[in-house]
């Protein structure tokens, strides 16, 4: 069977009832550079796989272990998959 | 009696525990390496302080999967006793041997000072030479100390008696000003259900020694000892 190429996007944010200190501290920096207009900062992080599968499910399927076994913390952050193939 | 200290890529405290357990405990300790897999044929397990695996990811997240924690497991579930402290604490959440998550101190900065302590259970591996409502001084060393748990779960911690230990002031006062990282209800520590699994941001085996500022520490190593042989 052969394999194709797939480029997975995996995006982790902190929970929103959860408080984001480092959100916050940036929150102040831009207020300080003037930004009075923003209301809040939330900053989470992008895992990019670049990973073989034989279609786009089980692309998915795989991406979606891995956050289950290590990449995402389900106490304190949620997830979004998103996956494309190389070409 | 003997104990181990689990050893990470990028651990810093496992030289001080194993001193603090050899020299000031009287167990003889030995260092583990996070790839073995064998802990049969230890009383006592402690995952040290420092920074595994760079923290990357989540503090202790890398930590947490590697081949020595399904043995920390297995020897958890048999009753060993089981320390994490610091980076240790955070290894035991991503492993989900305890419960809850690390949030980044609330003020965003490194805390490192020292801090008081309320025993608020003496029921635990580590705690039963204590007196509910002694009050240890102990240093933190922390970037991400803010224990956070979803509402149910914090009530069900306060319900099962499962907080060990709270930040407080010099008389024993749990308060706002005497939390250093914004944890919720001011945990510095926790237990699991069996009591034999404990994690704390705080260093005992940084306050073992009346030359280093405080030997509060020491009632953690005569708990075990007290416990293990008993």
């Amino acid at each position: 069977m052969s394999t194709r190429a797939f480029r997975v996007r995996i995006d982790v944010r902190l929970d929103s009832n959860v408080n984001d200190p480092q959100g916050n501290a940036v929150l102040g920096g831009l207020r300080s550079l003037g930004h009075h207009n923003v209301q809040g900062v939330r900053i989470g992080k992008i895992v990019e796989l670049s990973l073989e599968a034989a279609d786009v499910d089980e692309a998915r399927a795989r991406a979606e272990q891995m956050c289950q076994e290590l990449l995402v913390n389900p106490v304190i952050e949620t997830v979004e998959i998103s996956v494309a193939e190389e070409v | 009696m003997r104990a181990a200290v689990v050893v990470f890529p990028g651990s810093n405290c496992d030289a001080d525990a194993r001193h603090v357990l050899t020299e000031v405990a009287g167990i003889a300790t030995d260092f583990v390496w996070h790839t073995q897999t064998e802990l049969r044929g230890y009383d006592a397990i402690v995952l040290p302080g420092g920074f595994s695996h760079g923290d990357y990811l989540r503090t202790g997240a890398v930590a947490a999967r590697a081949p020595v924690m399904a043995s920390v497991r297995e020897a958890a579930g048999r009753g060993v006793p089981v320390l994490g402290i610091c980076n240790g604490f955070q290894v035991l959440l991503e492993a989900g041997l305890l419960p809850g998550a690390m949030l980044h101190n609330a003020g965003i900065d490194f805390r490192c000072e020292w801090v008081h302590l309320r025993v608020d259970r003496t029921d635990t591996a580590f705690t039963n030479a204590c007196t509910e409502g002694d009050v240890l001084r102990m240093p933190i060393a922390h970037g991400e100390g803010n224990y956070f748990a979803p509402p149910e779960l914090l009530v069900r911690l306060e319900d099962e008696g499962r907080i060990v230990f709270r930040y407080c002031d010099p008389d024993g006062v749990v308060a706002p000003d005497a939390n250093p990282n914004g944890s919720m209800a001011g945990i510095a520590g926790i237990c699991n259900e069996s009591r034999n699994v404990i994690g704390l941001m705080p260093h005992p085996e940084r306050a073992s020694e009346a030359d280093l500022g405080s030997a509060d520490g020491r009632v953690f190593w005569a708990s075990l000892l007290a416990m293990v042989t008993a």
